[in-house]
């Protein structure tokens, strides 16, 4: 078979959903699955054009919810896959993102956001989804979630998100919003040797030796694909290093809870990633991402010329969240600004950490993000 | 140096895709920062719609336009939204057949365009956005001509090259022509 | 003479450690599991390459007894998950077998839609007329008139006929047997794992337990004597006239055709898609 190149090496100028998919592609995914919704669609169209001329697969399955399903399926039979989707798509697909957590399989989704909560606004950005990230499946359990700013992020960060997720065998999310996905920008694609790639740790024992939800020191198991002859099974019911469900067993289900939790929070610092802009002295802290981040870094800019000592935290991953950075930044702040396109999500994470009275959020809701202006305003406004 | 330029009006006219052209350009063909955003309805055809460019020298930050040096405009309503949000001074291109009622406006620069008239002589009503960035080119000088052509070239379906490169050709001229006045 | 043997022929096929099961005396789970190991065992299946996939429900436990790469899905969704395992790696026989209410209740878009697909996977459905895990509640097969916890007053919904809606549906292969039936229920799922399309099998099975306890069929061997009075054996007849009622179970083969299956029909379009890039 004739096959195409998998890594677009050089210069281009495209959108962030298809760079997105460009992303995962350049990551080594080869099966997607999903169903239609704005404004994801595109990632699903240009996968379809590509997975075929490079020898992946493409299904567009019948909702969310299947599409979830077929992603898990896929990754335990040894592909590394992914679906893309919106926040009512991003809804059906909690309940398999729970087992994806339980059940330890590497696979990402995108979440490009909309305006919600329902329906809401298909064609206009949010940034509603975010704690639905970190908590919208029922029971404990961590996960990782990136925010791309910018076209070139949206191919980075879909890459970074495949390493993530098959390093700790956990979903991982690529938490994009409308603005980012349909933006068209320069994108640089290298060549595919500088490109780093993670391959989930397999499992090389003897099959008679192999227990598949045994830890190593990383608190993450090797992964043994179906029909490498390890025949071993894995249950959504709370199991045992042999993947038996043991349902009435509090010590059993303690251990695998906390080892789910703790295989993320433990690795924290080798997971987090933040991008700190003129925090040094900055009295005045801005926490934006996304999209918001960027009108955010030109209003500090702004802020800076008329001689606020205004600063950006833009965190990379939501979660986990870069608290060690933001609490650093916040000791000699003395005041905290968190415009978001939404109510107030990410905010109350601001506040946990810094504890600080002086924590200001700043929504936006139902049109563009906000403007710099707006947020430069907003500065000046709550400056001391 | 921030260039902010806003396309606007009806879906189907290719208006998103006029903007696409423009940024990338200005992107990969001039050297320059550029990105472009958009805003659609939920219809494919007939809804309005604008697209938005931003071109820097300089990494750009906020990719809206918040406030345009140059608007192109396509439809009566999308000039009713956006006529009188451009820069004191800017510039505003317009389809006349398809704008029949002008406000009085002050402070800009106004080049009316027949691009819908021209494109239809031409055999092709569809290529009326690539007249107008013909019109647009030559007007503003923001991109490079050569640049423009190329960024066309990569941007439209094969086989319907010559016709599009006519309509920038006739669109250039013409723009060319009202700038001398 | 007697021989002795260390280990039952078919131990290799189970998982010892999960031993005992989880199913009522009398529950007809056991007669399927049974046939299914018969069945790889006369066609001596690549137990390697084999997936068993299930989801919630009493026979959703058969993907952890079985002693094969296995998956215990979310309720409602084994079949989307095991179209994953197929077109990831469409060289493992992968095979779901769960419940009534799993497969066509809280799952029922995706077997249709598998089915339409004709994607490779095998499907087993044990249909014992009742959500038997969570003490019997009625489901999209219990018969009219039926007495469940959640139909104190008798069961006023139309069950499915899951043989018609299988066919309309797509799949290649359509049978229906009652766990009554063991040999004929056998040498079917042998076909099931020959056939390469979307194949599905429902077997009537029996739960004394819960279901026949409220239903005047309180023993296993009561609930049996009903399939046999009522089945009727017709095969290659029309499923549309094949209603599961009080007085006549159809059961047989009901549909045995070939068409290409989705994998078959992607690795076409690969080819045709490569040898252009190529020229």
């Amino acid at each position: 078979m004739v096959k195409e190149k998998a890594v677009l090496t050089g210069m281009h100028f495209m959108s962030g959903d298809i760079a997105c998919a460009e992303g995962a592609i350049a990551a080594g995914c080869r099966f997607f699955a999903g169903y239609p919704i704005t404004p994801a669609t595109e990632i699903a169209e240009h996968i379809a054009s590509r997975m075929p001329k490079i020898g992946g697969v493409y299904i567009q399955m019948e909702d969310e919810i299947a599409s979830i399903a077929a992603v898990i399926g896929a990754s335990y039979a040894g592909l590394k896959a992914m679906t893309a989707t919106s926040g009512p798509g991003f809804s059906l697909m909690q309940e398999n993102i729970g087992l994806a957590a339980m059940t330890e399989a590497p696979c990402v989704i995108v979440d490009v956001m909309r305006g919600g909560p329902s329906t809401g606004q298909p064609t206009l950005p949010g940034q509603q989804d975010v704690m639905q990230a970190k908590w919208g499946s029922h029971g404990d359990y961590e996960i990782i979630a990136l925010s791309p700013c910018s076209v070139q992020e949206m191919f980075d960060l879909t890459i970074e998100a495949f390493n993530l997720s098959e390093t700790y065998r956990v979903p991982a999310f690529v938490m994009a919003d409308e603005v980012v996905a349909h933006m068209w920008e320069k994108l640089v694609i290298p060549p595919a040797e500088e490109i780093k790639i993670v391959n989930r740790k397999r499992a090389n024992m003897p099959p008679e030796k192999y227990l598949p939800f045994m830890p190593d020191d990383d608190l993450v198991p090797p992964m043994a694909c179906f029909g490498e002859g390890y025949r071993f099974h894995a249950t959504g019911l709370t199991h045992n290093e042999y993947g038996y469900p043991r349902t009435q067993s509090s010590e059993v289900q303690t251990k695998l809870v906390q080892r789910l939790c703790e295989k993320i929070r433990k690795n924290a610092d080798k997971i987090v990633r933040a991008e700190e802009n003129m925090l040094e002295d900055a009295e005045v802290v801005v926490v934006a991402y996304g999209i918001v981040a960027r009108a955010a870094l030109s209003a500090v800019k702004k802020a800076r010329e008329k001689g606020i000592k205004a600063g950006l935290l833009r965190p990379i991953t939501l979660w986990p969240f870069p608290e060690k950075t933001l609490a650093k930044a916040a000791e000699n702040a003395e005041t905290i600004i968190v415009p978001e396109m939404n109510c107030g999500q990410l905010v109350r994470e601001v506040e946990r950490i810094t504890k600080s009275s002086r924590v200001f959020h700043l929504a936006k809701l139902g049109e563009e993000p906000h403007s710099p202006m707006e947020i430069f305003d907003f500065i000046r406004r709550k400056h001391k | 140096m921030r260039i902010e330029i806003r396309f606007a009006g009806f879906g189907g006219q290719g208006i998103i895709k006029s903007g696409i052209m423009v940024a990338a350009a200005a992107c990969l063909y001039s050297g320059k920062h550029s990105v472009q955003t958009q805003s659609y309805g939920p219809e494919s055809r007939g809804g309005a719609c604008k697209s938005e460019v931003v071109i820097a020298d300089d990494e750009i930050d906020f990719p809206k336009v918040t406030e345009p040096d140059i608007l192109v405009v396509m439809s009566q309503h999308a000039y009713n939204s956006y006529a009188e949000t451009v820069k004191k001074g800017g510039t505003i291109i317009l389809d006349p057949d398809m704008i029949p009622n002008e406000k009085k406006l002050e402070n800009v620069k106004i080049f009316r365009v027949p691009a819908t008239k021209m494109a239809d002589e031409l055999g092709r009503r569809i290529v009326a956005n690539v007249v107008m960035l013909g019109a647009f080119s030559a007007i503003t000088k923001v991109v490079d001509k050569e640049a423009m052509k190329e960024s066309i070239k990569a941007n439209i379906p094969k086989g319907t090259e010559q016709l599009n490169l006519k309509a920038f050709e006739k669109g250039y001229e013409y723009g060319e022509k009202i700038l001398k006045g | 003479m007697t021989e002795v043997v260390e280990q039952h022929p078919f131990a290799k096929y189970l998982r010892e450690a999960m031993m005992p099961h989880i199913w009522c005396t009398g529950c007809g789970n056991g007669i399927i599991l049974n046939a299914f190991v018969h069945a790889l065992d006369e066609l001596q299946i690549d137990l390697d390459k084999l997936v068993v996939v299930s989801g919630i429900g009493c026979i959703g436990r058969t993907a952890g007894y079985t002693n094969v790469d296995s998956f215990h899905t979310t309720h409602g969704r084994p079949i989307a998950f095991a179209t994953g395992v197929k077109l990831a790696n469409p060289e493992l026989e992968v095979v779901v077998i769960s419940g009534d209410g799993d497969l066509f209740a809280i799952g029922g878009n995706h077997f249709i839609h598998a089915a339409r697909r004709n994607i490779g996977i095998k499907v087993i459905c044990a249909n014992n007329f009742n959500y038997g895990m969570t003490g019997g509640q009625f489901g999209p097969t219990t018969p009219l008139k039926a007495s469940t916890p959640t139909t104190p007053y008798g069961n006023i919904e139309h069950p499915f006929n899951l043989v018609h809606l299988a066919a309309a549906s797509g799949a290649t292969y359509v049978a229906r047997w009652t766990t009554l039936h063991v040999r004929m229920l056998t040498a079917s799922i042998k076909k099931l794992l020959q056939r390469k399309g979307f194949s599905f099998i429902e077997v009537v099975s029996q739960c004394p337990e819960i279901f026949g306890r409220r239903n005047k069929m309180r023993t296993a061997l009561e609930m049996m004597e009903w399939f046999k009075k009522a089945a009727v054996i017709a095969n290659f007849s029309d499923p549309a006239k094949a209603e599961i009622t009080p007085e006549k179970i159809v059961v047989g083969e009901f549909l045995d055709l070939e068409k290409p299956t989705f994998e078959e029909l992607l690795r076409e379009k690969m080819n045709e898609i490569s040898k252009e890039n190529g020229e």
